[in-house]
This record gives structure tokens, C-alpha cells and sequence, in this order.
């Protein structure tokens, strides 16, 4: 066994590894090692004190588990000692289109707190753009792109590490599939990313979900009876304050009754960088700049214009009015012009 | 030839995962053969034809199909190679939690996805937690943060392992996946001397033999009783 560890987690005292790595409790529990009553002994004897028949059960092998319970220490370690180093900025470097053509661009820089979004047609390569960045592709995949981080080779621990991802995704979806309150779901996200102060941010994600939904609700509501509008508000509000991933993936954000220009701004004042891939002109013209995919290559970047801003302000106008008859319709209402 | 073992509970989108992770490294260039291991049933089989991947299955039958696994994989390891493949995918379905079919040297990827609840990571035994990789499904049906939980507990169970999210629906993350799978200095001929990386429970009770009759004497072998925790009155 490498042991990396300070402690020799083999014949240590159990409740000195706790107490010296309070983390480490979540994988005896989730390892399912119950030693609520062998804290003053040490694991090797927590292992003689099992019967063969629990270990058989089990599946229990005592040198595999020392070994990832190292690693998992080493690993929290130094992801707890990090001070998360901020992205600043994401550069593509051109691969080739489908047909093997070479990519008409020098290199594109998006930094930090830039609305980016992605056009073309179904089938034209966006999606396999979004999965370059998060892969921080090394002209190793389909279309030979590289991706500079900061504008250096980036480290593989974005490829490889489950706790520090580049990219979130806001989900199509709508619906949460886990059934507790707002509060313990928050919680337990929280807890997950090792959030010391989880009570304040918790508050503050309710605030801003609550802001962008406009139908407020509170943190004992379970979160399966959420309405879509609100379910969204909260995924929106809690990717951007909880998740640490420095980029954010928006795959068409529906008009689930919250305020897009709202959460985009929210997910911003959060110094993250934000790609959407959409066909919705509202959300297209919300970038500061449109990258343009045809046949698996970027054929070209288009500035937003600002005759295209008063456009989207019209468009806009426009959709809160279908937002109203919508409404209308839902509530049973008739419409009058 | 490489040989790769997936395995993960049914219906958690193994066929879908590996169907498009096939899909990358025939574009790399590679020929892939599948072999798939069940109990009563499957019709992956003739998913894996109509996208034109040979194909063999196995059905167990009253077996565990781990167990079944592991007293096949020798003679499909040799027709993977009389066919030439370059590389060799099973498939099998982890039925009972506890057995796995991973074998020591040989790559082993565990599939679960994000609907099954964050309770699941720790009931699944050396099936997750002895993976090299560890693949998430269904990420598109729940949110950022669920998806967060998710992973953490995974790595909670098994922090050696490269966990990395794939959709079966619309194969983002398998482009990705493939280039862990396929290895040009990897080259098995044979299984034999090889060991697993857990031993199998030794389900062995008369009912795993066949035996329909309910009661007491009709069990033989390994029979446990149920604690009813009936207490003297
Ligand atoms: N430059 C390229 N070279 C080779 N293949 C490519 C290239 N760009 C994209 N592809 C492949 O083309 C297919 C379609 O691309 P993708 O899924 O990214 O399209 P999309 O724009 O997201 O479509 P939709 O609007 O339907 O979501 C994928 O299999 C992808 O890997
Ligand atoms: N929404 C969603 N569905 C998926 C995904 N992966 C697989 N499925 C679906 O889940 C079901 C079971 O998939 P299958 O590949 O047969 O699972 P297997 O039994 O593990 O081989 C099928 O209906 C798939 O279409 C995914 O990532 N997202
Ligand atoms: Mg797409
Ligand atoms: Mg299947
Ligand atoms: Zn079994
Ligand atoms: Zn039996």
C-alpha cells in the first residue's frame, strides 16, 4: 500500500483520524463501517473484530479499502488546500470543420463574466463545441481543437476530477428528481462541496431563486412541489452561488415563468463565464457575441450589434405580452385585444 | 486485443453508453465485438446487430449471471480473437449488489445513473466500488446540484476511480469515454491464470439448484433465516 497519508490509518487510533480529518467519516459511512463503537481502537483491529460471515457479506477487503480510504484523504486534502485558482479567461484554438477544412480563426478568447452564445443549424457541431471546452480538448477529439486555459495548456484534473469540474450545466429539465425540503436539498449540496458557512449561502440562494421566480417560496417547501418556474429559479441560483465550476452550460433555457436577463445577470455577478447553445433569438442576442457553427466548424463570430439590442428589446416586449396570454389561458381567462 | 468488462444494475443505460462509445472508436479505426451476459432475457443482442457490432449472448439462466461470467469469458475471450477484434466489450447485468464481475488487469467500467437516489453508491458493492471507471447516466433528467451529490458519493465509495458522466440519449461524454477504453500496447490472449478482483458469494442453496418447494425441509446448502426479532412471551 502507498501510504501518503500522515497517519498510519492501519493501527491509528480511529478517533484520531476523525479528529484530525473530520472529512473522513463521510467514507466509513458511505463504505458502510460502522464504528461508533471501535473509536479507541484502530481499523486493523475494527477488521479482526468483524466475523467472516460480514465480511463475506460485505464484500469487505480490508487492504482495498486502507488503500482508497488514503486516497480519498489525500484527494480532500488537497482539494480543501486549493484556493480555487479563478479562471479568467478560455481560448479556442481552430481545429477542422467535417470535411477536414481548417478553421478560418486565429484564436478566440472568452473571459470571465462574457455571455457567450453558439447558432446553427441541428446536427452542425455545437454540442460537440460545449463538449471541446469541457474536455479542454487537446486536438484530441473529432475536430482537432485545442482549449488554453487562461491562456496556458490546462491542467488534466479538469478531464479527471469529480470535484472540480470547468463546466456546469443548467439541465433541460425542469423537474427535481430527490425528495427532501428546499433547506436539506441545499444542505446537502452544500456538504458536497465542502461549504463551511452552508447556512448563509443557503439563505442567499433562496433569496436570489426567490427573486427570479416571483412566486416566493419557502425553505420547507419539498422540492418535488415546486412549480417549473420556480424549479428553474433555484437550479439557476443555486449552479450559480454553490457550483464551483467557472463555466456554465445553458442548453436553451425555457420561458419557465422566470426572468432570463435576471438569472444570466445572476450567474455574471458570479465572475462565471456563461455559453448558451440556443435557437431562441432572445437568448442568442443576449450574448455579447455569437459564435457560428456550420458542418462541425466555427465559420464565423458576430459582435452584437446595437440596432440588434433594440431588436431584442422589442422581442422582448413582445414576449412578456405571450407571457401575459399564456397566463390568461392557464388561469382561464379570455383574450381581448 | 483489449477487453473491457461494464457492468452496472439493469436498465441504468449500459447498451445505450457503450452503443455510442462504439460508435467513436469505429471512427477511430477499431473493430469492436460485444459479448453480453444476462439472466432470463435480452434483446441488446439485437441492438448491437442493427448497428452492425458482432455480437455473442449469454444467458444464465437460475444462475447469477456474475458467476455465469466468469465460467464463460475464457471461451469468449477466444472468439473475440479468432475474430480478430480490437477490442472486446462485455456487458453484464449486476443483479445481486454484491457479486462483480471485474477481473485484476483487466479494464472495468461500472455504469449507474442519477435517477437510482444518492442511497445507491453505497449499497452497490465491489460491482462500484473496485471500477476503474465510473460512469453517470441520465444527467439531463436531473439538475446541476443532484448531479453534484451524485458524484461526490460515488467518489466517497470509490475514490480511485476516473468518474466521468456520459448521456446514453445523445452521447455527449462518450466521445470522451472512448479514449479511455481502447489501450495499442494492451494485448491479452488468454484469461487463465488470471484471478477476480472480489471473490463471489457462495449462493449455493437448493433453490439456486432448481428446487421449487416451499418449506423447511426442502432447503439444503447455504440457508439463512430471517430474524423476525420474535421475542419470549
Ligand atoms: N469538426 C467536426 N469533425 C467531425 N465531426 C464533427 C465535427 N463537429 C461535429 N461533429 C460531429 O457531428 C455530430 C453532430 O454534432 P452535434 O451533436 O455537436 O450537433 P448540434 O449542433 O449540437 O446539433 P443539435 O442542434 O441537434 O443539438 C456529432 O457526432 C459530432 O461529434
Ligand atoms: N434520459 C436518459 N435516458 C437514458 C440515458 N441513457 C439511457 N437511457 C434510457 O434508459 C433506458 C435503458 O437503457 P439501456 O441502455 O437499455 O440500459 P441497460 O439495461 O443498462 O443496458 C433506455 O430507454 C435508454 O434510452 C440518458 O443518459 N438519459
Ligand atoms: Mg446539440
Ligand atoms: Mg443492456
Ligand atoms: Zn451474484
Ligand atoms: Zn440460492
Amino acid at each position: 500500500m502507498a501510504v501518503l497519508t500522515e497517519l498510519d490509518l492501519r493501527h491509528e487510533k480511529i478517533n484520531t483520524i476523525l479528529t484530525r480529518y473530520p472529512f473522513a467519516e463521510t467514507f466509513l459511512t458511505n463504505n458502510g463501517i460502522d464504528v461508533a463503537n471501535s473509536r479507541d481502537n484502530s481499523m486493523d483491529d475494527y477488521f479482526k473484530s468483524l466475523d467472516a460471515e460480514h465480511i463475506e457479506d460485505h464484500a469487505i477487503d480490508p487492504e482495498h479499502l486502507l488503500n482508497q480510504f488514503d486516497q480519498f484523504i489525500n484527494q480532500m486534502l488537497s482539494f480543501l488546500g486549493e484556493d480555487s485558482k479563478v479562471v479568467e479567461s478560455i481560448t479556442i484554438l481552430p481545429g477542422h470543420d467535417k470535411s477536414g477544412k481548417t478553421e478560418n480563426f486565429t484564436e478566440f478568447i472568452i473571459r470571465k463574466n462574457e455571455i457567450v452564445s453558439i447558432v446553427g443549424p441541428t446536427g452542425s457541431g455545437k454540442s460537440r463545441l460545449l463538449g471541446d471546452i469541457e474536455w479542454a480538448a487537446q486536438k484530441d477529439t473529432p475536430t482537432g481543437r485545442s482549449i488554453l486555459i487562461n491562456e496556458k495548456i490546462p491542467d488534466k484534473k479538469w478531464r479527471y476530477s469529480s470535484s472540480e469540474k470547468l463546466v456546469a450545466q443548467l439541465s433541460q429539465n425542469m423537474n427535481f428528481v430527490m425528495d427532501m425540503s428546499v433547506f436539506e436539498f441545499l444542505e446537502l449540496h452544500a456538504e458536497s462541496r465542502m461549504v463551511t458557512d452552508s447556512k448563509t449561502i443557503i439563505k442567499r440562494i433562496i433569496e436570489e431563486a426567490n427573486n427570479l421566480a416571483g412566486e416566493m417560496f419557502d425553505p420547507d417547501t419539498p422540492i418535488t412541489a415546486l412549480s417549473g418556474g420556480q424549479s428553474r429559479a433555484l437550479m439557476i441560483a443555486d449552479t450559480a452561488i454553490l457550483s464551483k465550476s467557472p463555466i456554465i452550460l445553458i442548453d436553451e433555457i425555457e420561458n419557465a415563468g422566470i426572468d432570463r436577463k435576471r438569472a444570466l445577470k445572476l450567474l455574471l455577478s458570479e465572475e462565471k463565464i456563461v455559453l448558451i447553445a440556443t435557437h431562441d433569438p432572445v437568448l442568442a442576442l443576449m450574448g455579447n457575441r455569437r459564435i457560428v457553427i456550420k458542418n462541425g466548424g466555427i465559420i464565423k463570430v458576430i459582435e452584437t450589434t446595437e440596432e440588434e439590442k433594440e431588436i431584442l428589446t422589442e422581442i422582448e416586449k413582445l414576449d412578456r405580452k405571450v407571457n401575459v396570454m399564456r397566463e390568461k389561458l392557464r388561469n382561464g381567462e379570455k383574450l381581448t385585444s | 486485443m483489449n477487453l473491457v468488462t461494464v457492468s452496472g444494475p439493469p436498465s441504468v443505460g449500459k447498451t445505450s453508453v457503450i452503443l455510442k462509445t462504439i460508435s467513436s472508436l469505429k471512427n477511430r479505426g477499431l473493430k469492436v465485438g460485444v459479448v453480453k451476459f444476462d439472466c432470463l432475457f435480452t434483446d441488446d443482442d439485437v441492438l448491437y446487430e442493427k448497428a452492425g457490432v458482432m455480437v455473442q449472448k449469454g444467458l444464465s439462466g437460475g444462475l447469477c449471471p456474475d458467476h455465469y461470467f466468469v465460467s464463460n469469458i475464457e471461451e469468449v475471450t477466444q472468439w473475440g480473437l479468432e475474430n480478430k477484434f480490437d477490442i472486446l466489450i462485455s456487458e453484464s447485468a449486476g443483479l445481486c449488489n454484491r457479486c462483480s464481475p471485474y477481473i485484476k488487469g483487466i479494464k472495468a467500467v461500472c455504469v449507474i445513473d442519477n435517477l437510482s437516489g444518492i442511497g445507491t453508491p453505497k449499497k452497490i458493492g465491489p460491482m462500484l466500488k473496485s471500477a476503474d471507471i465510473v460512469i453517470i447516466t441520465k444527467g439531463d433528467i436531473v439538475s446541476q446540484a443532484e448531479r453534484e451529490v451524485f458524484a461526490s458519493r460515488v467518489h466517497s465509495v470509490n475514490p480511485a476511480a476516473t468518474i466521468l458522466h456520459v448521456n446514453g440519449l445523445t452521447g455527449q461524454g462518450s466521445f470522451e469515454l472512448s479514449t479511455l477504453l481502447f489501450d495499442k500496447n494492451e494485448n491479452i490472449t488468454t484469461l487463465k491464470g488470471k484471478t477476480l478482483r472480489f471473490s463471489m458469494p457462495a449462493a449455493l442453496c437448493s433453490y439456486c439448484l432448481g428446487e421449487t418447494r416451499i418449506g423447511e425441509s426442502y432447503q439444503m446448502g447455504n440457508v439463512r433465516k430471517i430474524d423476525l426479532g420474535k421475542k419470549e412471551i
